[in-house]
């Protein structure tokens, strides 16, 4: 079949990392082709190259048979490349024309054609089935709909090839079916779609061929159709994988944490999260299932001190606690790893035994009457190092900053467990990390439920929700959709549930 | 009332210099860079226009009021280039760059002034003389307030003004800067070269701020003496007021231009003081500061600024 | 360091960008100089002999140097929470005219009056500082542009305070009265051991300043939670540290030691308030905390250069006819190095890789 983006050979270096070995992947007119590989296997990078924004150290790019050189990402868009991006490249406060046509203007004399522009918007959204208003904007409109635009941004520009990266990341079930859609709709008007992914389950859904990465190499290219999700998942970590934690039978004791009624205001003075009510016990990891915005994050915010609570009940241990501040809430028992280890967890440019006394600096032994005792922090921080393999060159003194997302989860984590909280709330514990440390992470996490702690495990991923959690609470637009037990469950109904389904209905 | 059309035309000349740097501050601003050096570029300004006239006018006569309001501005364009090679060029911090540009400014005018002039002080003959409109002028009311007594120079500013505005929003190119102070990173996948439309940006509050400087010279002051007197500031001050919208900052500068003047001619007229000199004078500092606070959950302020752009990384 | 040589001398690296940032202002300024006809060696030599040569000189310097030890430390301090004080000028100067004030109208011992005065002009700056302080924890005001706002209230409540009342010097147009010997921080026995200079007790309470400065930043929990916030304050929001209280003390404190500054300039240096400026050591703390590396001991040592400076500046142009605006000049591109510190950083390891290959 015609091939009509080749990449060749590529190699790609980075001070201390070869980025992309020697990866070659074809991608045919007409097809979705996936592209797979762990958070940091090359991915990105191999796409930055195909868009311009990195030139290679060698290897070719051979575009519609010709061999090209893509220096700049307008070349890329003259080549009929486009890109949705992961982080949406639209201006707040511009319409969605605008932001659509920013950077080949059309003219009406010396002023922007903006009626014009509208206009042939409008056409095409009717032509793909999108349904964007061209005079919205951009920060009135659903993240879905901002995502259509990215989409008409490349269609705009009568881009041929398409590239999505980690699409559904930020969308709800129903946007992501819509999406689908759309992708396929694409390809019947003649577009040709590289899809960026860890989501075995989409690939299944929509590729026709997927090419697999691994720190920077090509493991191979397959028939979808022809494989399983199973094994594309060992070609991704080049061993088999269990998909399931290795873990007991939960022996959940006396309530922990009991949520009732709780009431949360989103930023923008919006109710973010209504009426919640949960119960944790000891012994037990509940999982809270939701799709990216709506409500966790304030949820938890509200939960850990980090936002007020507008109105309803959190007791800890049988004590109310929605009233008292973060570090007040911290000593009556609760730990929290955050959802973003380099923005909350951690200080970066402190050094990792700085960052291991975060909330117990002002305890005894670690200070005395105002003054910091250095040889104690030394002490416990190389303890915990130790105890929480946490692998850095220079050990204690090393700046945060110089970790591996790996091991900056695992110092937070560790420091978190090492508080020996009543309550540990976990938000997306493994995000971005190699499948190494996940697996690590969620041992851990395992082993405080077995010690008799309560664990509230907040994440995107469905899959970290149902193989960790005993029970799994849904929420979607802020409301509790409601509760399962996770043995009695499967991902279809909890898939139903985050759409805002109710159970049963 | 009748003080209040006396104070117009002093309130007008003290409020074009204000506008002219308000309106270049915007436009750095908005392309994305932090912009407090606007201070030293009206001193340059001031410097390079008071020199040339300085030094034209026994020839030139008074053309040379205007070559040394060209020169101002391209002086300027020169020395705000220092700002953008840091801000943009190695993604320095901003406040840093602004204010060591704010500290050469005034060091440098004075050291030129001592070498060429021989003293610190540069003193021009004659300065624009003021016109009265025709036609527009004969309007009652209206007619005395805008169209008597006017300088050429205000003409020339409210159309810079006027033109700023459609290229801002109707322009191709007002769109692009834009972007480039709101998301970047969208302008650049747009292929929108950031880092020049920024240097195009700071380039053109070096031209104003200087433009600003140099008004001072030609209407209401005649000589240069080393500093604007914290007028770059109050032109800071502003655009924050105007919410970085060129109507805005057209509001904010007539409002403190008044309150100024208002507070220097109390002096003079008895029934202007009905408000303490004191308040006038830090009122405008003030109003900011309450205006910060009151838009702090809706600021206009764009999005970007002060932000260094470096392209992704991988 | 495979090889240790005998002969390399291992500067620390901040040093190292220090002296870059001064050799570039010195070196941008050598070339104004010759475009003004003149010899840049000789107005060197002449400026630094001017700030040195003599013990009442190196009084004078080390009196020039006390005020700006003081506010470099006030901008170094508020940096190290994360916060660009911009404002030390208004607060030094509203700092200075409370003890001004005081020192006008009470009539007290020395020895009594003094600590008043000071206590007075900390209280001041530190006011001044806690306004964009509060500003910034409660409405998210940035500090920059608020600070700003304050130096020109200052400015003006300190010019119609002194221009509208007792505190003016009646013989004098824009400037307060002096103050009298009780209210100054010049003794004798200090003018005695430098020849008439202007040294005064400023200088040792700048030091005792420094150190306690040091001390609070490097060894204690208050020092480690306001570094925490300046570093990443999302961090120490969720560590349970009271974030906004500790940006309002912050500045308050970076206020304080503004103020003192003002108390050692205007009691100590000049003896008067002058009205209608702010006063230029405000700005030049900038550049002393940033060429000191946000540090208290390498504020000190920037303070005393930029004291060598301001004291050298007269001599060398009375001996040589270059403009004095060469200290200000030589300052302002010292700042402008500090602003493109990255650039020196890129220099350095350009040499280090030429030196290994």
């Amino acid at each position: 079949m015609e091939k009509i983006i080749e990449m060749q050979n590529i190699r790609k270096e980075f001070p201390g990392i070869v980025a992309n070995d020697n990866v070659t992947l074809g991608l045919r007119k007409g097809e979705v082709h996936a592209l797979l590989g762990e958070n940091g296997a090359g991915k990105s990078t191999l796409m930055s190259i195909l868009f311009g924004l990195y030139q290679p150290d060698a290897g070719q790019i051979v575009v519609r048979g010709e061999p090209v050189q893509i220096k700049n990402p307008t070349m890329a868009n003259n080549l009929g490349i486009g890109m949705v991006h992961q982080h949406f490249k639209l201006v707040h406060n511009f319409t969605v024309t605008e932001n659509i046509i920013l950077g080949m203007e059309p003219m009406n004399g010396i002023a922007i054609d903006r009626k014009g522009a509208a206009l042939k918007i409008k056409e095409l959204s009717q032509q793909y089935g999108l349904d964007v208003d061209p005079y919205a904007k951009i920060e009135d409109i659903s993240v879905g709909m901002q995502q259509r635009v990215e989409i008409l941004k490349m269609l705009y520009r009568d881009a041929e090839i398409l590239i999505f990266d980690e699409p559904t990341a930020v969308l709800t079930p129903q946007e992501i079916h819509e999406l689908m859609k759309i992708m396929r709709s694409l390809l019947k008007e003649g577009k040709s779609i590289i899809l960026i992914t860890h989501k075995l389950k989409e690939i299944k859904e929509v590729a026709d061929r997927c090419t697999v990465i691994r720190r920077g190499k090509v493991i191979g290219t397959v028939d979808v159709k022809d494989t399983t999700e199973a094994k594309m998942a060992e070609m991704m970590v080049g061993r088999e994988v269990s998909f399931h934690v290795e873990k007991g039978e939960s022996n959940p004791g006396e309530i922990a944490l009991e949520v009732k009624d709780l009431v949360v205001m989103g930023t923008r003075g919006e109710e973010a999260v209504k009426s919640f009510s949960f119960q944790l016990r000891r012994g037990e990891i509940l999982g809270i299932a939701g799709v990216d915005g709506n409500g966790q994050a304030q949820l938890v915010e509200a939960l850990t001190g980090l936002r007020k609570v507008e109105s309803g009940v959190i007791s800890l241990a049988g004590k109310d606690i929605a009233g008292l501040n973060i570090k007040e809430r911290f000593e009556a028992g609760l730990a929290h790893i955050p959802e973003d280890r380099q923005k909350r967890g951690l200080v970066l440019d402190y050094s990792i035994e700085e960052n291991m006394i975060l909330e117990i600096h002002q305890n005894e032994p670690f200070s005395r009457m105002g003054f910091l005792q250095f040889d104690e922090i030394r002490n416990y921080s190389e303890r915990l190092i130790k105890e929480f393999d946490v692998r850095s060159g220079e050990g204690s003194i090393a700046k945060a900053r110089a970790l591996s997302g790996g091991n900056q989860q695992k110092a937070i984590v560790g420091r978190e467990i090492s508080h020996n909280p009543e309550v540990l709330i976990a938000v997306q514990p493994t995000r971005g990390l190699d499948v190494g440390s996940i697996e690590y992470i969620h041992k851990r996490l395992v082993e405080q439920r077995d010690a008799g702690r309560a664990v509230l495990l907040v994440s995107l991923e469905l899959d970290e929700i149902l193989d960790l959690s005993d029970r799994v609470v849904v929420i979607n637009s802020g409301t509790k959709v409601g509760e399962v037990i996770t043995s009695e469950t499967d991902e279809n109904e909890v898939g139903l549930m985050m759409a805002g389904i109710e159970k049963g209905a | 009332m009748e003080i209040i059309m006396q104070i117009f035309p002093y309130a007008i000349a003290y409020t074009v210099p204000l506008l002219i740097t308000a309106l270049g501050g915007l436009f750095s601003e908005r392309s994305g860079v932090v912009n407090i050096g606007l201070e030293g570029l009206m001193v340059i300004g001031s410097f390079a226009s008071a020199l040339t006239i300085r030094l034209l006018e026994g020839s030139m006569g008074p053309a040379a009021i205007w070559v040394g309001l060209l020169v101002a501005a391209i002086a300027g364009i020169a020395f705000s280039m220092l700002h953008a090679f840091a801000s943009v060029t190695l993604s320095a911090n901003q406040i840093i760059s602004g204010t060591a540009i704010n500290a050469i400014a005034a060091a440098l005018t004075i050291f030129f002034a001592r070498g060429i002039i021989g003293s610190g002080n540069i003193q021009i003959i004659q300065g624009l003389i003021r016109f009265d409109v025709p036609i527009l002028s004969g309007i009652p009311i209206i007619g005395r307030m805008f169209f008597q007594n006017s300088y050429a120079t205000t003409w020339v500013v409210l159309l810079i003004l006027g033109i700023a505005y459609y290229v801002l929003y109707y322009t191709p190119q007002g769109l692009r800067l834009r972007s480039c102070g709101e998301h970047p990173h969208a302008a650049d996948a747009a292929g929108i070269n950031v880092a020049l439309t920024r240097y195009i940006g700071v380039g053109l509050s070096g031209a104003f701020a200087a433009l600003g400087g140099a008004i001072i010279i030609v209407t209401y002051s005649g000589q240069f003496n080393g500093s604007v007197a914290g007028l770059g500031f109050l032109a800071l001050a502003s655009l924050i007021f105007g919410q970085w919208k060129p109507l805005g900052i057209l509001g904010s500068t007539l409002f403190f231009g008044f309150a100024t003047t208002m507070a220097n001619v109390s002096q003079v007229i008895p029934q202007m003081q009905v408000f303490p000199e004191v308040l006038l004078k830090t009122f405008p500092y003030i109003a900011t500061l309450i205006a910060l606070v009151l838009f702090s959950k809706s600021s206009q302020a764009p999005k970007a600024v002060g932000e260094p752009f470096e392209q992704d990384k991988r | 360091m495979k090889r240790v040589s005998t002969f390399k001398i291992r500067i620390p690296h901040q040093l190292q960008i220090a002296l870059m940032a001064i050799a570039f202002g010195m070196l941008i300024a050598a070339v104004l100089i010759v475009i003004t006809g003149n010899n840049p060696f000789s107005a060197y030599w002449f400026l630094f002999r001017g700030g040195l040569m003599s013990i009442k000189r190196i009084g004078n310097t080390l009196a020039g140097a006390t005020t700006l030890i003081l506010t470099g430390l006030s901008v170094a301090f508020a940096f190290r929470t994360g916060l660009f004080n911009i404002g030390a000028a208004g607060q030094m100067l509203f700092g200075g005219f409370v003890a001004t004030a005081l020192g006008l109208t009470l009539n007290l011992p020395k020895a009594i009056l003094l600590p008043v005065m000071m206590l007075g002009a900390m209280l001041g700056g530190a006011f001044w500082g806690f306004i964009p302080g509060l500003l910034k924890a409660k409405f998210n005001v940035h500090e920059v542009v608020a600070t700003i706002m304050m130096n020109f209230i200052a400015l003006w409540i300190a010019y119609y305070g002194i221009q509208d009342t007792i505190l003016k010097d009646p013989n004098q147009e824009t400037q307060s009265a002096r103050l009298p010997v009780e209210a100054s921080l010049q003794v004798d026995w200090l003018r005695d051991i430098t020849g008439n200079s202007f040294l005064n007790l400023g200088l040792i309470i700048a030091i005792i300043f420094v150190v306690i400065i040091a001390i609070i930043i490097n060894k204690t929990v208050l020092g480690y939670q306001l570094k925490a916030a300046g570093y990443n304050r999302f961090a120490a929001e969720y560590a349970g540290m009271k974030v906004n209280r500790n940006i309002i003390l912050s500045m308050a404190i970076a206020g304080a030691l503004a103020g003192l500054a003002g108390f050692t300039f205007y009691a100590g240096f000049s003896n008067h308030v002058e009205i209608g400026k702010l006063p230029i050591q405000g700005f030049d703390g900038i550049a002393v905390a940033l060429l000191g590396g946000s540090t208290p001991v390498g504020a000190l040592f920037a303070a005393l250069f930029f004291g060598i400076l301001q004291t050298g500046k007269g001599f060398m142009q009375s001996m040589t006819g270059v403009p004095p605006e060469v200290g200000d000049l030589i300052i302002g591109f010292i700042l402008y190095g500090a602003a493109c510190q990255i650039l020196f950083e890129r220099i350095l390891k350009y040499f280090k890789r030429g030196r290994n290959a």
